[in-house]
């Protein structure tokens, strides 16, 4: 049998029911397998070990007693540090939070325990989901498990990289704008951003309150639906969530794309994309036109507009979002300080880093008196316009099919210094987040150094199906050969050996 | 001729509603309670808790907006407000700026006989502040979040009153139109109605406003009234020695009857507001507003009206009964059970208010129930008992809403009829008190109120005074 942890969580939660493995063993191979990759790879910032064995063992239980069918049932999951964990420590990887362990879980975490997942620890991410390497965490780097010399991406970074190393079956990430899809595509892993109020936010520790979403970080297809179908739903503590006719997005797994209508918008595929990713899109192109569907060209528009659109909201929004850290409550003070002004000022001085205070400068210039309509407001319109220019393009088009980032993971600390060639690698994501559409990275094949290229396939509102059936086929297709858990000496699940 | 001058004066009230919950949580907004034990993480402002509107609130908010005479937003929205304190534990609060949920309503006042429209800009919902606790001894502050989350509302008058008056008369006219939707108890001592005066003065006969202060910290309406003294004043000694007034947030200090500044416009804060992305807009449809204009009481000034029409009682009577709608329902629900309006009238103007004076409560604070003093009401009327033992039932009544039949059958507080049981007791008083009985025979008539009162004393204060002095004129 292959070893557990190159399996997809979907083959392990069958042979979890089909009584061929525990639980406990899942989870058992699981921590076997960080204990010999976290230290090169350091996906995780803390790893409940006991506790999962723990809940493994109830998990089980309740799987024998037949209380607990669900498809994920006993199979070990990471979770972002930005998701709260009742009674494990959540950090969003900063300094300010380094201590904090929450009163409550997430509503997404509920729900997945709920199904029988056992949460094994919490993922590396760049600070507060700033950034797009994880280099920006406060407690180290995570590294590329394809090549270590390489940055995961981010913020997710520790979600990808640890399914990408099977170090868990699969993670949930955040994306407010690439940070499941970006990081996803950079370690060949399956990543969904999910329509903006699919997955509640009750419990995710917000950076852009209205372009985060929660979201799966998994090996293949099957996979992200079934924890899609997971962790949806409508919940009441969460006031931008919607409730939606269906959440059932295993169903949509149908190896059938004939009349598919998919649009790739020539603005994507223009002088910034390096030439190793698009031509491994364009491969994806014409697999998906060879299974029967039809694709055309066609202009998107406005994409220059989005990345300064998207810096200014999310930055106004988590200028708001973080003035909370502030010594008072929880979380790290500084020691010696003068008076409240002096405690807040040397608190947050100490406890954020250098992209979160650049965040929180910009945010609260751009919502400072004075510069609130030429900067906040006008974004605002921008983002309705983008809006409007997706929602002509799905007056056409099913989907829309482009790259998830102009190029593969860079090397480790070549991005901070220029944040703003850091801030346009986002150009392809984040307008998904501005409109609040689902959009997804599929594996679709690897650059000349052995890097994983992603597609991405962005769907119109509520249409993550279409997105799932679009992946399902491809994944059909190229006979899932783009589904590999990291480094590429390991062996790979599709050819069923046994690497270790 | 030493210049006119006229004073300009706009208010900024806080309402706190009475909701059971808080605006964005389900915690009690309950007075007491140890600190920090009505809180949750959302009202503690914990990483990745989110605010849920508390519909309740909305539905105050509206009637309010209705009663004074707004327009209701269809959409409005909820805006963060920016600003670093303890006492706010997200660090921003959650208010409406942009578009609050009504605008452009007016109240009508009466002062001296003369009425007004004061004009109201706009209201708007927000959530109230914690409380922070200094400890001196320890040189540290701490912070209870049991009020972090009570919903507000400010309701931001236009510059239309002139005195003190004119605003203790608009800030009563409020309290009474809230205190009637049951939206609020408006208690200015306990903070649940708060005050900021904005007041300018300028040249009689000028059409320009001059520069204004916003004044803090005013907790009764004593304390408004000698604020607003005291800044009209200070403000136009500055003029008249040639200064200008800054504009600047004033704190009031009622003990020293002055009052300081605390912040000008300068250093003013720049609030960043901005639409808060963790709510949506309020929508309000019209089957929700068609519902809650149904569901709004009888105004004041309507029962006035209708008092006038139905019950034979003194317009100042009703104007004093209709000033608390607790005390209009308990007159209204009386004069129906008992049948005679005039004697529930009389029980609330006169003992009611009485008891309410010496245990220093408010009308709204009311807690005896209609049926008791219709009760007492019967059972004087029939003779069961005399006035001073009524007074005595209502006083327990009135305390303790007990059933007044039962406690005089209990206590055996009827009034003896038997004619002959009272001979019986009088022949005795008048064998007891030679003296007194002399001076009646010779011709001092005084003489008989000390036999009724030893009489009464002797019948535990359960006679008919008049049938007793009946009785003794008649034997002696």
């Amino acid at each position: 049998m292959m070893d557990i942890m190159d399996m997809t969580a979907v083959e392990l939660g069958k042979k979890i029911k089909a009584r061929e493995l525990s639980a406990v063993e899942a989870v058992e191979a699981a921590l076997a397998r960080i204990e010999e990759k976290e230290r090169e790879i350091h996906s995780f910032l803390s790893i409940d070990g006991e506790g999962a064995l723990k809940r493994a063992g109830e998990v089980q239980k309740r799987i024998e007693d037949g209380t607990l069918t669900e498809p994920l049932a006993g199979v070990p999951a990471g979770i972002k540090d930005n998701i709260c964990t009742r009674g494990m420590k959540t950090t969003c990887a900063s300094k300010i939070l380094e201590h904090y362990i929450p009163s409550y879980t997430a509503e997404a975490v509920q729900k997945l325990e709920k199904s029988g997942a056992v949460v094994i620890g919490k993922t590396n991410m760049d600070e507060f989901a700033m950034g797009s390497t994880t280099e920006t965490s406060y407690f180290g780097v995570t590294r590329n498990p394809w090549n270590l010399d390489h940055v995961p991406g981010g913020s997710s970074g520790g979600s990808c990289a640890a399914v990408a190393a099977g170090e868990c079956s699969f993670a949930l990430g955040s994306d407010t704008g690439g940070s499941i899809r970006q990081p996803s595509s950079y370690c060949g892993v399956t990543g969904i951003k999910p329509t903006y109020g699919t997955v509640s936010r009750y419990g995710l520790i917000a950076y852009g309150s209205s372009l985060d979403q929660i979201g799966p970080v998994a090996k293949d297809v099957t996979d992200c639906a079934a924890i899609l179908d997971a962790i949806a739903g409508y919940d009441r503590k969460d006031s931008t969530s919607v409730a939606r006719g269906s959440y059932d997005f295993t169903g949509a797994l149908i190896d059938d794309v004939k009349d598919m209508k998919i649009g790739i918008p020539r603005d994507y595929f223009g002088s910034g994309l390096g030439p190793e990713v698009k031509d491994a899109i364009m491969r994806a192109v014409k697999v998906l036109e060879e299974k029967g569907a039809y694709v055309e060209e066609f202009d998107l528009g406005l994409v220059d507009y989005a990345i300064p659109a998207y810096y200014v909201i999310a930055s106004a929004e988590a200028s708001s979002n973080l003035s909370r850290f502030d010594g008072v409550k929880y979380g790290y003070r500084a020691e010696d300080y003068d008076g409240l002004h002096g405690m807040y000022k040397k608190t947050r001085t100490e406890g954020f880093g250098a992209e979160v205070k650049r965040r929180i400068m910009l945010g609260s210039f751009v919502l400072s008196s004075g510069y609130y309509d030429a900067y906040y407001l006008k974004a605002l319109k921008v983002k309705a316009l983008i809006k409007q220019a997706f929602d002509r393009a799905f007056e056409r088009y099913d989907l829309i099919l482009g790259p998830v980032a102009p190029a593969t993971a860079p090397k480790l600390s070549s991005s901070l210094d220029n944040p703003m060639n850091m801030y346009l690698g986002d150009i392809y994501t984040i307008s998904v987040n501005l409109a609040g559409l689902p959009g997804m990275s599929v594996p679709a094949g690897y650059d000349s150094r052995g890097l994983p290229i992603g597609m991405q396939l962005i769907g119109g509102c509520y249409k993550e199906k279409d997105i799932l059936r679009a992946a399902y086929a491809f994944e059909c297709a190229t006979d899932k050969m783009y589904v590999k858990t990291a480094p590429p000496d390991r062996g790979t699940a599709d050819e069923g050996e046994e690497g270790r | 001729m030493a210049k006119q001058y006229e004073t300009v004066i706009g208010l900024e009230v806080h309402v706190e509603l009475a909701t059971k919950t808080k605006i964005f949580c389900s915690c009690s907004t309950a007075f007491g309670g140890a600190p920090n034990s009505h809180t949750c993480p959302v009202c503690t402002g914990m990483p990745g808790a989110l605010p849920v509107l508390n519909k309740q609130v909305v539905e105050y908010a509206v009637a309010i907006g209705l009663a004074i005479n707004c327009t209701i937003a269809r959409e409005s929205k909820f805006d963060r407000k920016n600003y670093f304190y303890p006492d706010n534990p997200q660090n921003y609060q959650i208010s409406q700026l942009y578009l609050p949920i009504a605008r452009d309503g007016y109240v009508e006042i009466e002062t001296g006989g003369r009425r007004k429209k004061i004009r109201i800009h706009e209201m708007h919902m927000e959530e109230d502040a914690g409380k922070l606790v200094h400890d001196e001894w320890d040189d540290t502050s701490l912070v209870d979040y049991n009020r972090s989350g009570v919903p507000l509302v400010e309701i931001v008058s236009e510059p239309d009153m002139r005195s003190a008056e004119e605003v203790i008369a608009y800030l009563e006219t409020l309290r009474t139109i809230i205190q009637y939707l049951g939206a609020s108890d408006c208690k200015l001592q306990e903070g649940s109605m708060r005050a900021d005066v904005n007041l300018s003065v300028r040249e009689a006969g000028t059409d320009k406003f001059g520069t204004r202060t916003e004044m803090k910290n005013l907790n009764s309406f004593k304390a408004i009234t000698r604020a607003i003294e005291a800044e009209r004043l200070r403000q136009i000694e500055l003029l008249e020695e040639g200064k200008l007034v800054i504009q600047e947030t004033r704190r009031w200090d009622d003990n020293k009857e002055t009052s300081r500044a605390m912040r000008s416009k300068e250093d003013a804060r720049d609030y960043r507001y901005f639409p808060d992305p963790d709510l949506v807009p309020v929508v309000i449809d019209d089957v929700w507003l068609e519902r809650i204009k149904a569901d709004q009481p009888e105004f004041r000034s309507e029962k006035l009206a209708r008092y006038k029409e139905e019950f034979d009682i003194p317009m100042s009577d009703a104007e004093i009964i209709t000033s608390s709608k607790r005390m209009a329902d308990i007159f209204e629900e009386t004069a129906g059970l008992c049948g005679n309006p005039k004697k529930a009238a009389n029980w609330l103007m006169v003992e009611t208010m009485r008891l309410l004076k010496e245990h220093d409560m408010e009308p709204e604070d009311i807690a005896f129930s209609p049926a008791g003093l219709a009760k007492l009401i019967g059972l004087a009327d029939a003779g069961i008992i005399n006035s001073s033992v009524a007074k005595d039932v209502f006083e327990k009544v009135f305390t303790e809403d007990i059933d007044p039949e039962q406690y005089v059958e209990e206590r055996g507080l009827r009034t003896v009829s038997d004619e002959d049981a009272l001979r019986r007791v009088i022949a005795k008083v008048i064998e007891d008190t030679p003296h007194a009985v002399s001076d009646y025979r010779g011709g001092k008539e005084k003489a008989l109120g000390a036999l009724i009162g030893r009489t009464m004393k002797a019948m535990e204060g359960k006679a008919d005074p008049a049938l007793v002095g009946k009785i003794l004129k008649d034997m002696l």
